[in-house]
């Protein structure tokens, strides 16, 4: 193969008796046009190698497990059964009550906890005294493991014994029923999440506003701006592309919210509440995966629906936000 | 050309792909269920998980003491039979990840006799051990077809536990043999807790409304499914102790979940006065209100007699010491251990032998005002109703949506719309 192609170069130089040199020149040539050419995706390789076996692997598999059944107690995959375990999954009135209830929780978190952490990283933008520690203390429940939290939590939301509602009982007032009322139970646990999340959103977010040009605030203060209209036409517009990440990363992270509910419930079966009242779906395709009918499969097509879901919810977000986007650039 | 080489590398990654995938799916599929076997040395470890409390404790100490021993054993013990039955159904399912030796609520024992299932487990039929239980109890652990799935630990005979001092102030008898009256049945058990309510509006005259749904349920011959395994869960005796237990629930219940921390919380601080009482609850009631004086049993059971509970010891197929977990397993079901082990966890033992030598001790329990515990359990065990209730395939997971049901209404539901979220549960299991 080499003596074909080096052939031509040979020609082309004017001095043919030293060959070796120029062969030699060639080899090196090419071996950089391919370093240039094939590099790249070499280092890129790992993750992607990494990706197929841990990230696609797993979910290809999942696929495929979902069109099958699987005998009670056993420990190998059933005959092929077609689209039953979707059917199961989505004529499942408790799959129905847990995509609802993901829904309400995740409402009840994101948007509050980006509101504020907008609002906190505005504040700590400011000339604070001790600016170094303001910046880290938000970020202290973030480091705190979230099973350890949501024991804490799971103190303070306790029914009978719950500070809240000994508080609540001191005072007179009637206690709330925290895993037996569905939205208190929502409430409950999206503080849990906001807790631990609002503070990193808000570092997120203030690194962003540093990176805005300090000229543009002095203009408008020499054009009379109040801080408050320079935070909503001059902070705000410039953070957007940080404000569409940190929406897309809590949008997918609050769709298969997971150790906060699963903690703080009291429940015997861990099926989040008596009635499903905090039951979220990833708890739902982990319940799934413990029963006794098609555990895995059924387990699988739920997981495979949420990932439908989680990927339109997504598409939607990404939409949404570019038209945004477009309309602010014109 | 560029064109011929994209579709060339998408072939290829498309192919590795497929490889990998194929080769994994292989590799999970392929691999066997039952462990390869290695023989255990004397400082190797066999390890069993079981649940509640057993009383294995000091005998497994022992064992570990004794410098002859074959072999080391390690327990693993897990607060409640709920916690442990999913991790159990996960191990079994996924065909890994179980101990050597598994304790398993009786309950489950259909479901895994069940064809299919009963390949996860070893044949632990030994002709020598012919007449060591309660015929009963050796028969719910064994297949159609005899193969030996379980060595029964215990039964659950029920009597009723009650505070004497809480009776006496409320104005009712509180002499254990007085008391029987007020135990007969179901009706004057409920009309009694009115009349206890009256006089004591803080203390809830039982301990939860799962508890009562068991006991009552107990004595139903069908709940769940009919004899030749079709599930009926929409039939009057089972709604009966539905009813029972919703009507009853606001006025004499505790509302609180069973094995919760509200729940051992009402034993120290007054919170009910009567409570089921099979013999494995005896460590539930010392362990959870050691300092409390007042509680006492009588022997006398609403409705006849009921059995809850009594559990078994299985080596899954998966363990790769089969041997020394099958020989561990038939100590602990001497007569001398189950033995001990009732006297630990207070447990009626399923070993006949057992049983005898715990009679003719007649031991009586300081704890519960000196009563003749032994004597008491062996008189609740004659008056349980052969094979009932009938235990199907399905029963265990049944059970666990029955219970929830009831868990609905003491938490507020309208007892219709519960019991129409238990009856869809029901049919989505199928």
């Amino acid at each position: 193969m080499p003596t074909t192609t080096s052939a031509p170069v040979e020609n082309a130089t004017p001095a043919p008796s030293t060959g070796a040199a120029p062969r030699r020149q060639a080899w090196r040539n090419r071996l950089s046009r391919w370093d240039f050419k094939f590099s790249p995706y070499l280092y890129v390789a790992p993750f992607f190698l990494v990706f197929i076996l841990i990230g696609l692997y797993p979910m290809l598999y999942t696929g495929y497990l979902s069109f099958f059944s699987w005998p009670a107690y056993g420990s190998e995959v059933g005959p092929w059964v077609g689209w039953d375990n979707y059917a199961h999954v989505l004529g499942d009135s408790v799959f129905r009550k847990a995509f609802w209830n993901t829904i309400g929780i995740f409402l009840l978190s994101s948007v509050p906890q980006i509101i504020v952490a907008t609002i906190l990283a505005a504040l700590l933008d400011t000339q604070l005294r001790g600016r170094t520690l303001w910046r880290m203390s938000v970020l202290l429940p973030f480091v705190v493991a979230p099973a350890a939290s949501a024991m804490i939590f799971g103190a303070i939301f306790a029914d009978g014994t719950g500070l809240i509602n000994q508080t609540l009982d001191v005072l007179g007032f009637p206690k709330v029923p925290w895993h037996a009322d569905r939205f208190a139970s929502w409430t409950a646990i999206a503080t849990m999440v906001n807790w631990r999340w609002t503070g990193y959103n808000a570092l997120i977010i203030l690194a962003a506003m540093q990176a805005i040009p300090r000229d543009l605030y002095e203009a408008a203060d020499i054009d009379g701006a109040s801080k408050v209209s320079q935070f909503f036409h001059v902070t705000l517009p410039s953070i957007r592309p940080t404000m569409i990440f940190v929406i897309v990363t809590s949008t997918i992270g609050g769709l298969q919210i997971f150790t906060e509910p699963r903690i703080f419930d009291t429940n015997l079966r861990f099926q989040g509440g008596s009635d499903f009242q905090y039951t979220t779906l990833t708890m739902y395709v982990f319940n799934t995966a413990q029963t006794t009918t098609n555990p895995y499969p059924r387990a699988a097509a739920a997981a495979w629906v949420l990932f439908l879901i989680i990927v339109g919810i997504a598409l939607v977000n990404f939409l949404v936000t570019r038209a945004v986007q477009r309309r602010s650039l014109r | 050309m560029s064109k011929i080489s994209k579709s060339w590398r998408r072939g290829l990654a498309a192919g590795a792909v497929a490889t990998l995938v194929a080769g994994l799916v292989g590799a999970c599929g392929g691999s066997d269920d039952t462990g390869e076997q290695a023989k255990l040395g004397k400082d190797d470890t066999l390890t069993i998980t079981t649940f509640s409390e057993f009383g294995y404790g000091d005998l497994i100490d022992k064992w570990n003491a004794d410098p002859e021993r074959p072999f080391k054993v390690k327990q693993t013990v897990v607060a409640e039979w709920d916690t442990w039955k999913q991790s159990l159904t996960t191990g079994l399912q996924s065909g890994e990840g179980l101990t050597d030796i598994v304790g398993i609520e009786g309950d489950m024992m259909p479901a895994l006799v069940a064809e299919g299932a009963s390949d996860q487990f070893v044949d632990l039929t030994d002709k020598e051990l012919d007449g060591r239980w309660m015929e009963s109890k050796y028969l719910e652990g064994q297949t159609a077809d005899g193969k030996q799935i379980g060595y029964p630990t215990d039964a659950g005979p029920e009597a009723f536990c009650y505070r004497a001092d809480l009776f006496e102030k409320a104005g009712l008898p509180s002499d254990r043999e007085a008391v029987k009256e007020l135990f007969k049945d179901w009706d004057t058990y409920f009309a009694t807790g009115d009349k206890f309510k009256a006089k004591m509006p803080k203390t809830a005259w039982y301990d939860s409304s799962g508890a009562i749904a068991q006991a009552m349920l107990n004595q139903v011959e069908f709940p769940f499914q009919t004899k030749d395994q079709k599930v009926d869960v929409d039939n009057p005796e089972l709604r009966n102790v539905y009813d029972t237990v919703a009507e009853h629930a606001a006025t004499q219940s505790t509302k609180v979940e069973q094995w919760g921390e509200d729940w051992t919380a009402n034993f120290t601080n007054d919170g009910f006065a009567t409570i089921p009482c099979p013999g494995w609850m005896f460590a539930n009631i010392k362990d959870s209100a050691p300092d409390v004086k007042g509680w006492d049993i009588v022997d006398a059971f609403p409705g006849g007699g009921g059995n809850w509970g009594g559990s078994y010891l299985a080596v899954p197929a998966q363990s790769e010491h089969q041997e020394e977990a099958k020989e561990f397993a038939n100590y602990l079901t001497t007569a001398e251990s189950q033995v001990a082990a009732s006297k630990v966890a207070g447990n009626f033992p399923a070993n006949l032998e057992a049983q005898s030598v715990l009679a003719e001790e007649n031991a009586t329990d300081p704890y519960f005002n000196n009563a003749p515990t032994s004597q008491i359990l062996a008189s609740r065990a004659e008056a349980v109703p052969a094979g009932v209730p009938f235990k199907g395939d399905k029963y265990s997971d049944i059970l666990g949506l029955f219970q929830q049901a009831i868990r609905r209404v003491d938490e507020g539901t309208d007892p219709e719309k519960s019991w129409a979220t238990f009856l869809e549960g029901v049919e989505g299991m199928s």
